[in-house]
């Protein structure tokens, strides 16, 4: 079972809510997938045993061999190229680059453009008291976590393993690569109007992706009738609760996971699991 | 006439308050234009009410779409493909648009010719009167890529208008996070404003988005939101401002009712206290620094 956690808005809860929810389980290998803020950890404590730089392929331009025909540049959808003829130069732009290959496709001298790596952050790989621990942080200034994301997905999620995965906030692409491979989707949001418009533009997206979708209500306060109502006309459960409290809030400022602040709330957990795997 | 500053409202990790600082500012600021560059998000327009909405559709890239009565099935989009973007249904090829980055490249490699590029709307933006000025924002369509832009979008219709009606400043919501939308928020701003908390993740967060910050040149400040939740943490964060020459803008303690006013649909600073003052001593040392910069 593969369990990805979202939220559309940020703060609402989602690495608080999915590592307690791996730290409840017997097994269970925990997936931080908000690569551009990578928080898992703090509450997860793994011990990790190597780090592996993410490396994607970028041009590299041989100006004494480019005939600075400007073909690369003009097919560049990005404009991560520039080709200056009368000063016999290339430029290039790593940080717009999507590192598509469209650039050597289209280059005719041999070897005037060759791609080289770039690396773009990191995957860390270590164990918790539960199972693995895999995270990808993505480097500062690097334009986009979707890369990152689909090779984690596609290089390590291939296991029977029961996976807990945390996802980016948002509702655009880097939140749809991390649940596309999800057999179920919690959404955790928060009773405020903001966490309402977010929670309905999530739902649109794990409606058109098909998939199982259940939402967890953060600091509740009693005042999540709007959000409720909403979930009844689209028909999806609420599947969990967290009370808003000053000893939570202090607790989670501290580094201290969830299902150690609130007694209990671990076997909770763990029976919302076996519900939602048992269908 | 004073150039025109652009002042943002960062965070790095997400649920801070942007927002509410934002709004409340748009409360001080005089001759601005608003606007919400959290295209992924946007939540500002829930407090500030907008009126006399005009605006336009976005389109975002062309992506790719195969015309399955030229196509052969000879898969060579499909190895081409660095994006995972092809799949065979029902044996015929066909292109998932939320995959597509839109690079060309099948297009291009299509021995049949049989893949053009199309384009598509990925969202709206608009244009509003409030009862604090103008106000721009934008909605990204659920899923969509280009966020960043929209962004860009975003602000150059809020530049537009800011130069039109001769404004001073334009004062940005941002989204939260380091990535691309993020750098279109930052590319060309005056100040960033950055919200934080005193969490160990929101003091990790605050440190790679002044990183960034610094990257782009452009000056920042800290707001410590909730800074009675953790005193030890706050400390951290005054400590580490201090190291790096950053201004501790204001704080503001946990207060439920900026969350109460929230819920009502209302800019907190005009009912909350506690927020008020923290408002205000922020809205001073930003236009101190822009006087001194004079």
């Amino acid at each position: 079972m593969k369990i990805a956690v979202i939220s559309g808005k940020g703060g609402t809860g989602k690495t608080y809510f999915s590592t307690s929810l791996a730290m409840s389980l017997e097994e269970a290998d925990f997936f931080d997938l908000d690569v551009e803020e990578p928080n898992g950890y703090i509450f997860i404590k793994p011990v990790i045993s190597d780090e592996v730089q993410y490396i994607l392929p970028v041009p590299e331009i041989d100006e004494d061999r480019c005939t600075f025909c400007n073909k690369c540049a003009e097919s560049c959808a990005y404009n991560a190229l520039s080709i200056l003829p009368q000063l016999q130069k290339a430029l290039f732009f790593p940080e717009l680059c999507h590192s598509c290959g469209v650039c050597s496709f289209v280059c005719p001298v041999d070897e005037a453009l060759i791609e080289v790596d770039k690396d773009i952050g990191v995957i860390r790989r270590g164990k918790f008291s539960r199972g693995n621990f895999i995270e990808g942080k993505l480097n500062i200034g690097e334009p986009s976590g979707v890369p990152l994301i689909s090779g984690i997905m596609k290089d390590h999620l291939n296991t029977e393993r029961t996976v807990i995965i945390d996802s980016p906030p948002g509702t655009s692409c880097p939140v749809v690569e991390s649940i596309k491979k999800a057999d179920y989707v919690i959404i955790v949001t928060e009773p405020t109007p903001f966490g309402l418009s977010d929670m309905k533009l999530v739902i649109e997206i794990v409606k058109d992706l098909g998939k199982r979708t259940g939402v967890v209500i953060n600091k509740d306060r009693g005042d999540s009738k709007d959000t409720e109502e909403f979930l009844r006309k689209c028909g999806i459960p609420v599947i969990f609760r967290i009370p808003y409290s000053l000893e939570i809030q202090k607790s989670y400022s501290k580094g201290i996971p969830l299902i150690d602040t609130v007694p209990g709330i671990g076997k909770k957990l763990k029976r919302l699991y076996e519900d939602i795997s048992n269908g | 006439m004073d150039k025109l500053k652009e002042i943002v409202v960062l965070s790095g990790k997400g649920g801070t308050g942007k927002t509410t600082i934002a709004s409340s500012l748009a409360v001080l600021f005089r001759n601005k234009i608003i606007a919400d560059a959290d295209v992924d998000a946007a939540n500002m327009y829930i407090l500030m009410n907008p009126d006399n909405i005009k605006g336009g559709d976005f389109a975002g890239k062309p992506v790719a779409k195969i015309d399955s009565k030229s196509c052969i099935n000879c898969g060579i989009c499909m190895d081409l493909c660095r994006f995972d973007a092809i799949d065979i249904i029902d044996g015929q090829h066909n292109i998932d648009q939320l995959s597509c980055d839109g690079c060309t490249l099948c297009s291009l490699g299509c021995p049949e010719k049989a893949i053009q590029m199309e384009p598509v709307m990925v969202g709206k933006w608009f244009s509003s009167d409030t009862e604090y000025g103008k106000f721009v924002y934008a909605r990204l369509d659920p899923g969509a890529e280009n966020s960043g832009n929209l962004v860009t979008m975003v602000k150059h219709q809020a530049k537009l208008l800011a130069e039109s009606e001769k404004m001073n400043y334009i004062l940005i919501d941002g989204p939260p996070g380091i990535g691309c939308p993020v750098t279109s928020t930052l590319s060309g701003a005056d100040y960033t404003i950055i919200v934080t908390e005193p969490s160990i993740s929101g003091i990790s967060d605050l440190k790679r988005i002044i990183k960034l910050s610094d990257h782009f040149k452009v000056k920042s400040g800290i707001v410590i939101n909730k800074y009675d939740i953790n005193s030890d943490n706050t400390k951290k964060i005054e400590a580490f401002a201090n190291e790096n020459n950053i201004d501790i803008l204001g704080k503001v303690p946990h207060s439920f009712c900026i969350i109460d006013e929230i819920s009502k649909r209302t800019i907190p600073v005009g009912q909350c206290r506690d927020l008020k003052e923290p408002i205000t001593e922020i809205y001073k040392k930003i236009t101190d620094y822009f006087e001194l910069q004079k």
